[in-house]
């Protein structure tokens, strides 16, 4: 650790003695170094989820790009720093990449925390720095140099209440989870509602690890002219969720959030599933997308790349890289350099980018860029997703 | 008239709303009063706490996981998860207990959480980290009475349950081996001394209080879904239940799980339902403070 920090001093040292000198001879450097692409994932510890499927496609499109000849000419270098779910090792990893590694763009940050933690330094080094975390605190306020490509619990809340609102249905109840996931959605939600004009007419809460909602529900049951509930949670709750709601008898459409979209979520929760509904990416739906959706032939070509590459079936998280991935690779070929400020701008420039989460328009306003078409309405029907239209 | 009628509706509003919560305050309740007992039965033949209770527990439904995944009928599954588990309880006695005789029960107590983290480690490695379902043993249809609704399989866990405790107090009173338990937890050295092979026993009970574990993680299974990390809770609840009703005391455990259960579900229901993980310890708080012995046990037993 003390010769790491040492290094890192030295390298300090030397970046400020030399910086004049490096100005002048990047132009004739450029020409034969790899772009350095920096990350810093979850790649183990409990969000290993997101960070292994994310870190496999970046390795799985580099290794392709490389191939091809690279970009600009040039071939490409992953930097990656493996953080598990701790903020402080985000940020030594993001202060090595920016002042040691000296990468040119970093995509990375599996969770929201690793990824808040790190923009006080990206901001300062200014380097273009596309995030694959979910909270819209990393967009909103817009950061200069911080950008993102996973959709946000807020556009699922809102996606939610555009097919409430089609259904005519206006007075919900809300059921959330206590973890990090369930509470922040139920936050937007709950602030996002008026927007819809939608009474939230109750609104309980379970623990991460409880096994049994009948309680909260029979209480939810009890409130009169409730027309559908909105369940916002992760792992395993919502399912029992599911389970106890059909116990109970009620018959109001339920609805689930983006982050149980998984076939796992069928399988537990088996018949009570029945007619539930949830926003998802077009990803989990590759081949049941329409021939006119645009997203089609870009989900099912990620799609048949990873599980050919790695086995298993694609997750959203890794469809997330591969579209920050690309995102950072057009805006450098647009730039025509990697000139970090240029690159940037380009980034925020991208518009039309058909990606595996949605089509992307950014702006000086927007990092994301994504609407609320880059969600899907599903309905769970004989066991499996139906696209609702 | 109108407001007559109206007052009774919602007067029957709220009995099906108090009915709905205690179907599933006592179907939670059963549960926690078998891992109770198991945790009674290993303290009386040892005075030690197993805290590899809710590991049996977890193994039980995951084990059943497995062996249907085998592609083995139901009720094979289920007995093979049993015995599977029996055997965990065997061989932590034998190969971790057993050899620590002359060790202090702390020292015992503390070989048991290890025991705990090396099955959940084990479970995780083998089995995966993912949570699973098990089908319901008949049907997911739930039962209506007077507006409140209770699943087929909670019946299961409350029929299944008293059916053990039945056998468990034949098997106590009425065979050489019960009678033997109780002997060598009433007085060891005497038990020793009338020939009764006190290893034996021990080897026993945690072979019971296993199976025990194995059934109730079975049974809860199909409504609380399943994975490595299920039997943490579902075993600080039962260690609740067992020390409410007073530690060692068979009956007490099965009435502590069913106090610990509906106080879960009523406070859930009608205080605040974030905190119901609370409830219980809680329980333990207050008794602990004005019935140290349990609710059940006996005042001023003091073990030497």
């Amino acid at each position: 650790m003390t010769s790491r920090q040492k290094g890192l001093k030295k390298s300090l040292v030397a970046l400020g003695m030399v910086a004049g000198a490096l100005a002048v001879s990047a132009s004739n450097a450029e020409a034969a170094d790899p772009i350095k692409i920096g990350t810093f994932l979850s790649v183990t510890g409990p969000a290993s989820f997101l960070g292994d499927p994310e870190l496999k496609t970046l390795e799985l499109y580099i290794e392709e790009l490389n191939k091809g000849g690279g970009v600009l000419g040039r071939q490409l270098e992953l930097v990656q720093y493996d953080v598990g779910v701790d903020s402080k090792k985000a940020i030594t990893a993001v202060k090595r990449l920016v002042s040691q590694d000296e990468v040119d763009v970093i995509i990375g940050g599996s969770t929201s925390g690793a990824t808040m933690a790190v923009v006080p330094i990206v901001e300062k080094a200014e380097v273009p720095f596309i995030s694959l975390a979910g909270a819209v605190a990393i967009v909103e306020p817009v950061k200069k140099w911080v950008f993102k490509t996973p959709h946000t619990d807020k556009m699922a809340c809102g996606k939610i209440f555009e097919d409430l609102q089609s259904r005519g249905l206006t007075t919900i109840a809300l059921i959330s989870g206590t973890g990090g996931f369930g509470k922040s959605m139920q936050g937007q939600c709950t602030k996002l509602a008026p927007a819809y004009k939608i009474n939230i007419a109750a609104s309980e809460s379970y623990g991460p690890k409880d096994t049994d909602m009948t309680a909260q529900l029979t209480k939810i049951k009890g409130v009169d002219g409730i027309q559908a509930v909105v369940n916002t949670g992760f792992g395993q709750g919502p399912a029992i969720v599911t389970k106890n709601y059909r116990q109970l008898g009620m018959t109001a459409p339920l609805y689930q959030s983006h982050g149980v979209a998984s076939k796992k979520f069928i399988e537990l929760a088996g018949d009570a599933a029945e007619g539930v509904r949830l926003p998802a990416a077009a990803l989990l739906v590759a081949d049941m997308l329409p021939d006119s959706d645009p997203q089609k032939p870009v989900v099912q070509g990620y799609s048949a790349a990873y599980s050919d590459a790695y086995g298993g079936s694609v997750s959203t998280f890794g469809g997330h890289a591969y579209d920050g991935l690309q995102i950072a690779v057009a805006a450098m070929v647009r730039a025509g350099s990697t000139d970090k400020e240029a690159v940037r701008n380009e980034i925020e420039k991208t518009s039309g980018y058909i990606g595996t989460g949605g089509v992307v328009n950014m702006s000086e306003k927007d990092h994301l860029g994504l609407d609320l078409s880059a969600f899907k309405m599903l309905e769970i029907k004989d066991g499996d997703w139906s696209i609702v239209r | 008239m109108m407001g007559k009628l109206y007052l009774q509706e919602s007067l029957s509003d709220m009995s099906a709303e108090f009915l709905q919560f205690l179907f599933s305050g006592v179907t939670l309740g059963a549960t926690y009063a078998l891992v109770g007992l198991g945790f009674s039965i290993i303290y009386n033949a040892s005075h030690v706490i197993n805290f590899a209770q809710g590991e049996f527990v977890m193994m039980g439904g995951m084990g059943t996981v497995f062996f249907l995944g085998l592609g083995l009928p139901m009720p094979v599954a289920i007995l093979a998860a049993i015995a599977l588990t029996t055997l965990f309880g065997f061989g932590l006695e034998r190969f971790a207990i057993a050899p620590a005789r002359g060790a202090s029960v702390v020292t015992l107590i503390i070989i048991t959480i290890g025991a705990s983290i090396v099955m959940r480690g084990l479970v995780q490695v083998v089995w995966g980290k993912e949570f699973h379902a098990i089908p319901a043993f008949s049907g997911d249809e739930p039962i209506t009475i007077a507006g409140a609704t209770i699943l087929p399989q909670s019946l299961w866990v409350l029929g299944v349950t008293v059916l053990l405790v039945l056998a468990l107090r034949f098997f106590f009173e009425k065979t050489i081996m019960g009678k033997a338990i109780i002997a060598t937890s009433l007085n060891r050295d005497a038990a020793l001394l009338m020939g009764i092979n006190v290893r034996f026993v021990l080897f026993i009970s945690f072979g019971l209080s296993a199976a025990l574990g194995a059934a109730a993680g079975i049974l809860v299974a199909p409504i609380t879904l399943t994975n490595f990390e299920a039997g943490i809770m579902l075993g600080l609840k039962g260690f609740c239940a067992a020390i409410l009703g007073g530690l060692g005391n068979g009956m007490g455990a099965v009435a502590g799980g069913m106090i610990v259960g509906i106080a879960e579900a009523m406070g859930a229901g009608y205080l605040i339902s974030e905190y119901k993980d609370a409830i219980a310890f809680v329980l333990i708080l207050l008794v602990l403070f004005f019935k140290p012995s349990g609710l059940f046990g006996k005042t001023g037993t003091e073990r030497v």
